[in-house]
């Protein structure tokens, strides 16, 4: 078995906390943080409920030092507190000393401001410079910007996977020799696109989302960012860097079944499964938890559940999903959950399920309800996302 | 009712882009999702805002539609009874 | 390691690419600033019910995808990779102009799956039922490189046999006006335009799709082995003659051992220059060739570069409407192709004869 990909640093602003220590707080104290939407006007404000991060725009522009005129989405402002939190809690002071690159995932990108400024456009000049920074790869450039980054700079958008396969790509670049060291993770903001997007596909609930439960009725949105960074052993060693985790296996399949549903027996999620359970050389039973994708919609956590009984039997590990903390924050999702493994690895905890009532009728499996403390060596992270995207990482203790 | 029936194959064609299907193909008791017409669950949330825009019937869950577009027949009994517009 | 040869490609454009020979029905429009796509038989290759609810850039993108693979002889790939800058943007405008014109009421969910970045990709497997590894790259200009780069570690490193990589893009009315607002689309009233001797900034738009398929084989329907692709974020215009030299030196070549540089010129005069200082300075003796004055320019334009380039290598010519200056090379051997765009996105791909 191969120890993994080193992981040197983290940094994370969810709406439950916006660095890792504040969102480590809020998972063991069981402190939520899904309420009524308050940055963006909608009609649907009391049918649905969201993990909104509560700082506006102009806050977040301010954190950052951003000038006035700055055309930055609140995607790219996530993105990029995120990520320098990262690189510092990673003791990075010279960002090109090494062969560094940078891999970023988001679905919105800058949609909260072109939906905003849609018709603006054409009347006017004044906010015309948000229209280069609609595309995803414009969000990106701009974390590397504020970081000093020059290199590989490239994003990663595969729905609600997209986040995992930016690590994944992130370390298969180590491992190749590529990079010597890599900034990875996701980002994405609420806007309305992708709320009346989720509205017409009936999959939001109107109350707080309550994954792996008999009666869920959908999921919550939620915004946030997250980023780790990604070291060689050999550029560990020669720094003498504190290794935080390994990133021992990942993989991706695909479904191929709906474009949005995912199939019944789980297909894509278990092949996943089996794919970073070999480049990781680890059994199923060598997993001490699963943090599950758990949005709380009818078709995943059947379709999910399916395939954790059809990958570890009937020894299943503590598992639990987060999104009743933080909501469904789409591409930023497998970064926020990584930093949380990472976290559950550190300090041998397993996060609660909350919200949860009633097992489901299909099968016997039911989450963790209460916060676990117990020796936790290897952590599961699934992403599914739409276009039958499955996505799974293996983390383990350093 | 025929008229409704008439309607709803045509809004049906037009909504979802049935390029290659005429009116008179769709038989009022055809099935339309599976075998018979090949719809599927995008159709099915289509349809769904479709009943409430031009017949103001709203269905809170998505799986109520399963019965009421069995076919043409059940989906114009099913308006004709519920329609607010 | 194994080697990495393109054994098939297809391309869906503004000429007719799909099923002609190579550049044989080129029209080359100097007063548009937006080309039309010429468009392939969908009906061949897609069930109309399928096609019913696709966007353009998914069937264009299967379109391709099947051409591809048919040449190569492939029917299952062991991943699909795909690149996109704004994804189906007639889809996302679609939704958005929904959502804003109707006050977020009696909106359907279909514009909206189309308009998900990855949505390309996920359709072509679907309709392979492949459940491989499947992964969409959205950066700009170097969304299609990023795939080929992904691609090429899948093949060198054992994990796939066969590939399916390419760049897609759609023309979408909304967009295109914004990008004309904020000067990436030529001006309307500034034709005739011409790439190589432009006096004008932005460049002519278009869309497609192109297709190819990686194999870790050769074969008779091999067209070059795909070498080596790199991308940077950022590069200022003397700092390029540099990271190429170094990157050919990484592939054991210099500057004299390439037969052929193809460039990404659009005919922006803020940008060429980036262009014009490698064909006057380190490339001013070898064999150049441009293609945006066919394509278009577009985020994932540069897969038809590397359509083109691939055919160098296969025919042993550069058609004269291609060319960028009169040097004819003995062989092409190996040709480099070098692009970026509004400055940024940078990328290096080379490709040799087997």
């Amino acid at each position: 078995m191969n120890k993994g990909v080193a992981i040197t640093g983290m940094g994370i602003i969810s709406s439950i906390g916006a660095t890792v220590e504040e969102n480590f707080n809020a998972l063991v104290n069981g402190r939520p943080g899904i309420t009524v939407i308050d940055n963006i006007d909608t009609i649907h404000k009391n049918n649905i409920k969201v993990g909104e991060i509560k700082k506006t725009n102009n806050q977040l522009a301010q954190e950052l030092n951003l000038p006035a005129d700055n055309n930055f989405s609140r995607t790219a402002m996530l993105a990029t507190i995120a990520a320098k939190q990262a690189v510092k809690n990673a003791g990075i002071t010279d960002i090109n000393e090494y062969n560094t690159g940078l891999i970023s995932a988001t679905t919105v990108g800058g949609m909260d401001m072109t939906e905003t400024y849609f018709y603006d456009y054409m009347e006017r000049p004044d906010n015309r410079r948000y229209i280069e920074s609609h595309d995803a790869g414009d969000n990106t450039h701009k974390i590397a910007n504020e970081l000093g980054l020059k290199g590989m700079v490239t994003t990663i958008s595969t729905a609600c996977s997209s986040a995992a396969n930016a690590i994944m790509l992130g370390a298969r670049l180590i491992k190749s020799g590529k990079l010597d060291r890599v900034i990875v993770g996701g980002a994405d903001a609420l806007s309305k696109f992708t709320i009346n997007g989720f509205k017409t596909l009936m999959i939001l609930s109107d109350t707080y989302n309550t994954p792996f439960d008999n009666n869920r009725k959908g999921l919550n949105l939620g915004e946030a960012a997250a980023f780790i960074v990604l070291e060689s052993d050999e550029v560990v060693k020669k720094q003498n860097k504190k290794v935080l985790a390994y990133l021992s296996g990942y993989g991706n399949a695909n479904d191929a079944y709906h474009q949005t549903a995912s199939s019944e027996n789980g297909d894509g999620a278990f092949l996943a499964m089996e794919k970073a359970f070999k480049i990781s050389g680890l059994q199923p039973s060598d997993v001490d938890y699963i943090n599950a994708h758990g949005t709380a919609t009818p078709n995943n956590d059947l379709s999910e559940g399916r395939a954790l009984i059809r990958a570890f039997g009937s020894n299943m590990p503590d598992f639990s999903s987060t999104k009743p903390f933080t909501g469904h924050t789409l591409a930023a999702a497998a970064a926020i959950e990584a930093v949380y493994s990472i976290l559950a690895l550190q300090n041998g905890v397993v996060y609660p399920n909350l919200n949860f009532e009633t097992p489901m009728e299909e099968f016997n499996i039911i989450p963790q309800t209460v916060l676990k403390e117990k020796e936790i060596n290897h952590v599961l992270s699934n992403s599914f996302g739409f276009g039958g995207n499955c996505s799974t990482l293996l983390f383990s203790k350093s | 009712m025929e008229a409704l029936k008439q309607e709803l194959k045509e809004k049906i064609i037009n909504v979802l882009n049935l390029e290659d299907i005429a009116v008179e193909d769709v038989n009022d008791n055809d099935a339309l999702f599976g075998d018979g017409l090949g719809l599927d669950s995008i159709d099915a949330l289509e349809l769904i805002v479709m009943l409430d825009k031009d017949y103001g019937i709203k269905l809170a869950d998505p799986k109520e539609g399963k019965a009421i577009f069995q076919s043409i027949e059940t989906m114009a009994k099913y308006i004709s009874e519920n329609r607010t517009k | 390691m194994k080697k990495c040869y393109i054994n098939g490609t297809a391309c869906v454009s503004s000429q007719k690419t799909i099923n002609t020979a190579f550049l044989q029905d080129i029209i080359v429009n100097h007063g548009d600033n937006i080309l039309e796509l010429a468009l392939p038989d969908y009906k061949e290759v897609i069930p109309p019910a399928a096609a019913r609810r696709m966007a353009k850039g998914v069937k264009n993108g299967i379109v391709a995808s099947h051409w591809a693979m048919k040449e190569a002889g492939t029917q299952n790939p062991g991943a699909i990779i795909t690149g996109t800058g704004m994804g189906c943007s007639v889809d996302s405008e679609k939704f958005l102009k929904a959502l804003i014109d109707n006050k977020e009421e009696f909106l359907t969910p279909t514009s909206f799956i189309q308009s998900t970045h990855n949505t390309v990709g996920g359709q072509i497997a679907l309709g392979l039922q492949c459940k491989a590894y499947n992964f969409t790259y959205v950066n700009g200009a170097v969304s299609f490189e990023s795939s080929l780069i992904d691609a090429i570690m899948q093949i060198e490193e054992g994990d796939a046999a066969t590939v399916l990589v390419g760049g897609v893009e759609e023309t979408a009315e909304n967009t295109m006006n914004f990008l004309q607002l904020s000067g990436s689309i030529k001006d309307k009233a500034q034709s005739p335009y011409s790439v190589l001797e432009s006096y004008t900034t932005g460049a002519v738009f278009s869309e497609g799709a192109t297709f190819f398929v990686l194999e870790d084989e050769q074969k008779d329907t091999t067209y070059a082995e795909l070498k080596d692709v790199a991308i940077y974020n950022v590069l200022k215009q003397d700092e390029v003659q540099a990271k190429l030299e170094a990157f050919l030196a990484n592939n054991k070549l210099t500057v004299n051992d390439i037969d052929a540089i193809v460039l990404g010129c659009n005919g922006d005069t803020r940008y060429d220059g980036y262009y014009t200082a490698l064909a006057n300075g380190i490339f001013s003796a070898t064999p150049q060739a441009y293609y945006k004055h066919l394509s278009g320019e577009f985020n994932t334009a540069s897969a038809f570069g590397l359509w083109v380039a691939s055919h160098i290598v296969k025919l042993q010519e550069i058609p004269q409407v291609i060319k960028v200056n009169s040097i004819e090379g003995k062989s092409y051997k190996n040709v480099l192709l070098y692009n970026q765009y509004r400055g940024v996105d940078h990328s290096f791909t080379l490709i040799s004869q087997c």
